[in-house]
């Protein structure tokens, strides 16, 4: 058995009965009482997540703008001081090395939360490109612990259990608050679709927040609610639909690659000439028969192999078979008449949009 | 505590196969499988008529995060398929023995003999 590291809510998941499993080498919850129950408690009321795991990268000094900007793919410079961006960093060949939230406190201090399962890929890869640039690089990983509380019913329940105000809290926006004796970096982002917010804070607090949000009844949830909520969004997961044999314009996330800007950022040539004949791409698909799309499946038209399932399910808000796959042009027109081998048979479905479903971000609200 | 039933021969893929009259079987999963799996959402079962060989795949039961491949435990034709699942396959997490997935006529009953009894089983899954 490998070692695994313990978040700060590891023995808070074992008296809630969790099912533990190794993930991005943490030992995390996968499911408490049931990946469904869980799933519909975001989608209809508030659940949280222990997010712990991920990584926090912090950038800062002199030109820790102009570096940022270097290495992703979103924009830098327009941002707000407190706003957050949603984004890649890529390798010269135009493959994604990570997806990550940017996050702007001001011109000279940056942090970036990138995958658990990337952290040490990306600080190096960070550090390996830095030299030009007057900045100082940081792993925070350690001193940021991470609840992410989604679901309709997020803000006003933080209000009640944290006596936390957010409603002012733009979508993508982030602020300081304080609980109790703590300090709290709170933003209206999430990976679920729905309205919600991420809590980074020291494990004490981590844990203190933890146990307030038992008590008002938000439920928690494992890793495995995490994965059918981001499906159902259609956001892409590292190692599935986005690796670093895919580029952001082969699956699909052109809208957060600024081509058209002035900044070079890496990787961003390589795409420029990609633009015009893109071999492949990941588009949803839905299945016309009772079976379930699983990850691998292959994809055929006409007797021939076009791609493969990159994530698949029975959706559990919309009880449909539904997937994204990564599916080779010009199959990937919608509405083209497709088949997907499930254990030896081929079960008849067509090819759509990604939006399974309406998300529900709330962009209304202040800042 | 997985719960188990007395009587029924067990298969170290977890299913399990209860013997009725005329060497004719009912073919189902266990309680550790079904708690295992977590919410079962969908069964994929052959057809009557067909035949399935002791150890080799038959089929599917599938929880909201994997598919998990039924083996067969014993040899024989299908004579009935359980269609209740079809609409409600959480019956299977409800009570996976009584809610079973295949009626099968024996080919060769003295398979029965390479299967665990519910004490063996018991310590297998322990």
């Amino acid at each position: 058995m490998e070692n695994l590291s313990k978040t700060c809510l590891y023995d808070k998941h074992i008296q809630l009965g969790a099912k533990m499993e190794g993930f991005a080498g943490y030992e995390m919850p996968i499911v408490y009482t049931g990946i469904k129950e869980e799933h519909l408690a975001v989608r209809n009321n508030v659940g949280m997540f222990d997010v712990s795991h991920m990584g926090e990268i912090i950038v800062k000094g002199k030109d820790a703008m102009a570096f940022v900007e270097s290495i992703f793919t979103n924009k830098v410079e327009t941002l707000d001081f407190g706003q957050v961006a949603y984004g890649m960093m890529l390798y010269e060949n135009g493959t994604i090395v990570d997806d990550l939230l940017v996050y702007k406190l001001n011109n000279e201090y940056f942090l970036l939360v990138v995958n658990a399962s990337n952290v040490a890929k990306d600080y190096n890869w960070i550090v390996e490109n830095s030299d030009k640039f007057d900045v100082l690089i940081q792993n925070a990983s350690e001193d940021y612990q991470e609840i992410a509380v989604q679901g309709p019913e997020a803000e006003k329940t933080l209000l009640m259990a944290l006596n936390i105000d957010l409603s002012n809290l733009g979508f993508f926006y982030f602020a300081n608050y304080d609980f109790k004796n703590h300090h709290l970096l709170i933003s209206r982002t999430g990976y679920t679709g729905e309205d919600g917010f991420e809590i980074y804070a020291s494990a004490e607090a981590i844990r203190e927040i933890w146990d307030v949000l038992i008590e008002y009844h938000v439920v928690p949830c494992g890793l495995g609610a995490r994965d059918t909520l981001r499906f159902e969004a259609a956001l892409p997961l590292y190692g599935h639909e986005i690796s670093d044999k895919i580029t952001p314009l082969e699956a699909g996330l052109k809208f957060f690659v600024k081509l058209d800007s002035d900044y070079n950022f890496i990787g961003k040539k390589a795409l420029l000439d990609q633009e015009e004949n893109i071999s492949r791409r990941v588009v949803g698909l839905e299945l016309t028969e009772r079976s379930i799309p699983r990850e691998g499946y292959e994809v055929y038209k006409d007797n021939q192999l076009i791609g493969h399932i990159t994530t698949g399910y029975l959706s559990v808000s919309l009880e449909k078979p539904i997937a994204m796959a990564m599916i080779n042009r010009p199959h990937t027109k919608k509405n083209t008449e497709i088949f997907v081998k499930v254990r030896n048979r081929m079960i008849p479905g067509f090819i759509r949009d990604k939006k399974f479903l309406e998300k529900k971000y709330n962009k209304t609200k202040g800042a | 505590m997985s719960k188990l039933v007395e009587g029924l021969y067990y298969s170290k893929s977890h299913e399990w196969v209860k013997p009725l009259e005329d060497d004719v079987v009912l073919i189902g999963i266990t309680d550790f499988a079904q708690s295992e799996l977590g919410d079962v959402v969908f069964v994929d079962l052959p057809e009557v008529g067909n035949t399935i060989s002791q150890e080799d795949e038959f089929g599917a039961v599938e929880s909201v995060k994997a598919a998990s491949d039924l083996i067969a435990p014993v040899t024989g034709e299908i004579l009935e398929v359980n269609e209740e699942l079809v609409g409600e396959p959480e019956l299977l997490n409800k009570d996976p023995y009584e809610n079973w997935l295949l009626k099968v006529k024996l080919e060769n009953p003295d398979e029965l003999g390479n299967l665990l009894n519910s004490e063996e089983y018991a310590e297998f899954i322990k």
